[in-house]
């Protein structure tokens, strides 16, 4: 990663028109968004909002019906490595036989391309980056071992290791532990200190603004998107949950 | 019965008996490292499905070239068995029905269309086809030098590529969401790890027939798993419990009297899978029950491990 | 009784029997343990066999259903145990049941009524030659019998445990709290898979067998999402299969059993491309139409944007779409003929002019 590339003017995520439908359903509809650089952004909404599909929509798992994504000012599968991906915890298969090191290593396979095996700096970057969420010590434990937060932590590690620069996250904070908490938050700060943007699923209205800088409100079409402070109004979130929230601390 | 010094020598200077035991293990050997993705990427039963898949192939290839000879009749499986696998691609992908469903569906059809090819030429004047339904229950016994020179082969080029290939196998195996966010799982890696599947499929039939196919590629990683937390032990171990079992099922079956060759593997296979799950030390049923009962109580591992940083 | 109508009875009784258990099968994503069970009753009805000394249809069922739950047994406390997958451990006890069946015949009772071949794919061609005597009184051939017999016993099960099967298929948690044990009636879908497999097994073989639980179950899935409309369609494409397959067969002159798999699995696929709602071809043309609507509510917005601006008289024309909007000719005359049809634009030789209708499509 050169430091011109750090310092280039695209924003990290631009996405004009998007819409996603599943059979005749439209799951996201006309979205129409950038995320500016070093932000902390939250994508809040009801259940079946199109939270997690704008994730996989960006990068590039499920078709579109319509809309242009940029991410650093092109499309994504020229930029690929500038992208880190947390998904869901419960996507994966934990009896799987390998350790959370393995698992971190594989974050480094996408700078390493084809048949290439990792080497002694990858795993020195693996060990590096569970320690940054305080797993060093379970680097040979098999994953199937592990508690969830600390599976979330692994796969936190693991994109680490990806050194991205722009990282989406799908609900990292659903049913972790309070260490766990910590850790990730911990994390994302680092990250936002280092000039990095994260964009993230959060499962939780309530918590939202003691994490993230940035809202990204959404329920199919794109209810709100800016700071969190301008954009977190009672108004709008009437909007996005069609006046079914409970009451929350911070609304405006 | 012979006894057990009869059966080792001949085992290496009876030229029926080396065969059959060679050609079972290199079906064991090829079966459990390459039915190890599948089984990792929760498609156990891929392999029943296309072993039933190939029938129609074997079948069409006799009838389209008039030979017998193995590698035609191989050629027609992987085809068919090919085209199987892609029909239930495209089920899943456009309906809503279930991978399980679509395995059934291809399964019972393709195998359907098999019993009909087979019945039309049985009723051929030729006795030329005679055979054929041999791939129904396998016959190792008429394995020939050829043969398994040519499925030792196949095995070892599918073993390489999984060497070559072995973390991009890895992570698609294990995260194929985050495998194709990393560039390394385009489309035709996904068509290799299913080819290496109809290549496995490919070399049992002849040898275990379609019913019992199946057991073959996940009997292995089954056993294996009990026995370790890392891939690529499992997969050298893989390979290793199904060229033993195909060893042990080959001499069996002609030490014994008329016990098929096919059933022999898969029940010496079963055997050793069910050890495995009981006595294996870290994992195994026995050895767990042994340590709850020392204990008392099980301290679960993230206890342990808070009390532990 | 004539034997072709004897076979077709025979399939088609089978198949009702097989397609209403089936439904239930495919939507629990159990169709495989189908397969597992077919193949797995083997050595229960050897076992069957023995004990009874001979042919016995009862013997033969009380030791499929047996193997049946002994496997199914076996794969749950394999699976519960986290050792093995769930779908690993039926591969593993379907064969080795299979295997031990095959053993067991090939050393005590080959030449005998069973034969290695026959268990794929059965001897429905004989169904007209098993006639079933009572005190002196000709009823028929068994196997038509005992078909129709499984299909009733299996509809009565099906109606009576409706809402049971319905609630503990779709939401078993709520089965659980509403007092409807759903283990309970998984045990008995099992059971009745497994003799419904048993009686099957000696008519049809377990590869039709097979078919008969998934494919026509799977088909009815295409056409409907009502659940009693599904179960019906699925006995109604079974006995389908069963009569059309017969036919081919006695056409082509080959196995009756593996034609009539052959046409569930075509009544599957021509289900598949044509079915309304979730066949590809209409799909195709769902899609194709919706495009169109977007594509012609873009031009609504387009002509707004433009409309009352000094380029309008260059923006709001024909030729200009291709090169604002990028479309190709064929497609933009097709866009505005859409636009046109559904009233949100109007077309006057070149030049184009959004109407009121249009407006409001675009403010939206």
């Amino acid at each position: 990663m050169t430091d011109e590339e750090r310092t280039d003017t695209a924003p990290p995520l631009e996405i004009a028109d998007l819409t996603v439908a599943y059979r005749e359903r439209p799951v996201l509809w006309d979205i129409d968004l950038t995320v500016p650089k070093g932000v902390l952004a939250a994508v809040v909404g009801p259940n079946g909002a199109g939270k997690s599909t704008l994730i996989k929509a960006v990068l590039d798992l499920i078709p579109r019906a319509a809309g242009t994504i940029r991410v650093f000012g092109q499309p994504y599968a020229d930029v690929r490595r500038r992208v880190g991906y947390v998904p869901q915890r419960t996507s994966v298969d934990w009896d799987f036989p390998t350790d959370a090191l393995d698992v971190v290593l594989m974050g480094t396979y996408g700078k390493l391309g084809w048949i290439r095996r990792p080497g002694r700096a990858e795993i020195a970057t693996a060990l590096a980056c569970l320690d940054q969420v305080g797993m060093a010590d379970f680097a040979r434990r098999q994953i199937s071992q592990l508690s969830g937060g600390q599976q979330q932590r692994v796969f936190l590690a693991r994109a680490l290791a990806q050194d991205a620069d722009l990282y989406l996250m799908d609900e990292p904070f659903v049913g972790v532990d309070a260490t766990t908490e910590r850790s990730i938050v911990e994390l994302l700060h680092a990250l936002k200190a280092q000039g990095r943007t994260v964009l993230c699923v959060h499962h939780d209205l309530d918590s939202a603004p003691d994490y993230f800088d940035h809202l990204v409100l959404l329920n199919v079409r794109l209810i709100a998107d800016g700071p969190f402070a301008a954009a977190f109004t009672q108004a709008n979130l009437m909007k996005a949950y069609g006046g079914r929230t409970h009451a929350f601390k911070h609304g405006a | 019965m012979s006894t057990v010094a009869e059966l080792l020598h001949d085992l290496v200077f009876d030229y029926t008996l080396r065969t059959i035991a060679l050609g079972a293990a290199v079906l064991g050997v090829s079966s459990g490292v390459l039915g190890t993705f599948a089984v990792l990427r929760r498609q156990s039963l891929l392999g029943d499905a296309l072993a039933h898949a190939a029938l129609p192939g074997i079948c069409l290839a006799y009838m389209a070239t008039g030979s017998k000879a193995p590698v035609v009749l191989m050629v027609g499986a992987g085809v068919a068995g090919w085209l199987g696998a892609l029909l239930l691609l495209k089920i899943v992908a456009t309906t809503s029905l279930d991978e399980d469903a679509a395995l059934g569906i291809v399964l019972a059809s393709f195998f359907g269309f098999g019993i009909v090819l087979l019945t039309v030429m049985q009723k051929r004047p030729d006795a030329g086809q005679a055979g054929l339904d041999k791939f129904l229950f396998g016959q190792a016994a008429a394995l020939v030098g050829t043969q398994v020179a040519v499925t030792a082969l196949l095995g070892t080029a599918a073993i390489a590529v999984v060497i070559v290939f072995y973390k991009e196998l890895k992570v698609l195996c294990f995260d194929p969401t985050f495998a194709r966010t990393t560039g390394l799982a385009p489309r035709w890696l996904e068509v290799l790890v299913t080819s290496l599947v109809v290549v496995a499929v490919v070399i049992g039939l002849q040898t275990v027939g379609v019913v019992l196919m199946a057991s073959m590629l996940v009997g292995p990683v089954v056993a294996a798993r009990q026995w370790s937390d890392r891939l690529a032990v499992v997969l050298v171990l893989a390979g290793a419990i199904g060229a033993g079992a195909g060893v042990t099922g080959a001499v069996v079956s002609v030490a014994a009297e008329r016990v098929p060759t096919g059933p022999a593997i898969i029940l010496s296979l079963t055997v050793f899978a069910l050890v495995s799950i009981l006595f294996a030390p870290r994992r195994g049923v026995v050895p767990d029950a042994v340590r709850r009962r020392r204990r008392g109580l099980v301290a679960p591992v993230e206890v342990e491990a808070e009390a532990a940083r | 009784m004539s034997y072709g109508l004897a076979m077709v009875l025979t399939g088609a009784g089978v198949a009702v029997a097989c397609g209403v258990l089936g439904t239930f099968l495919v939507l629990r994503r159990m169709a495989m343990v189908a397969d597992a069970i077919s193949h797995a009753i083997l050595p229960g009805l050897v076992a069957g066999y023995w004990l009874a000394n001979g042919p016995s249809l009862a013997a033969g069922l009380l030791g499929a259903v047996a193997a049946a739950l002994l496997m199914v047994g076996f794969v749950e406390l394999l699976t519960r145990s986290g050792l093995v997958a769930g779908d690993a451990a039926i591969g593993v006890a379907f064969p080795a049941l299979f295997a031990l069946g095959t053993v067991l015949i090939t050393r005590h009772f080959s030449g005998v009524h069973l034969d290695a071949d026959a268990i794929l794919y059965g001897n429905i061609e004989f169904a007209g030659l098993d006639v079933w005597r009572v005190g002196g009184r000709v009823l028929g051939p068994r196997p038509v019998w005992v078909g129709a017999g499984l299909a009733l016993a299996n509809t009565a099960l099906v109606v009576a445990l409706f809402k049971e099967l319905k609630v503990s298929t779709f939401d078993p948690g709520l089965a659980a709290t509403v007092g409807l044990s759903p283990a309970a009636v998984q045990i008995a879908l099992m059971t009745a898979v497994a003799f419904t497999a048993a009686g099957a097994f000696s008519a049809v073989g377990a590869v039709l067998a097979v078919s008969f639980f998934i494919v026509p179950a799977a088909t009815a899935y295409l056409w409907t999402d009502r659940l009693p409309r599904m179960v019906a369609l699925s006995a109604a494409f079974g006995a389908a299969s069963a009569v059309l397959g017969f036919t081919a067969a006695v056409r082509a002159d080959t196995s009756v059993a593996g034609a009539m798999a052959c046409a569930a699995g075509v009544l599957f696929g021509l289900s598949w491309l044509f079915a309304p709602k979730a066949g590809l071809v209409p799909r195709a043309r769902q899609l194709a139409r919706q495009r169109l609507e977007f594509a012609a509510e873009t031009l609504a917005v387009h002509l707004m944007t433009h409309t009352g601006t000094p380029a309008e008289a260059e923006e709001c024309t024909l030729s200009h779409l291709g090169e604002h909007l990028r479309w190709n000719d064929t497609w933009a005359t097709a866009v505005v003929a859409e636009a046109v049809r559904r009233g949100w634009a109007v077309r006057d030789g070149e030049r184009l002019r959004v109407t009121e209708a249009g407006r409001g499509v675009a403010a939206m």
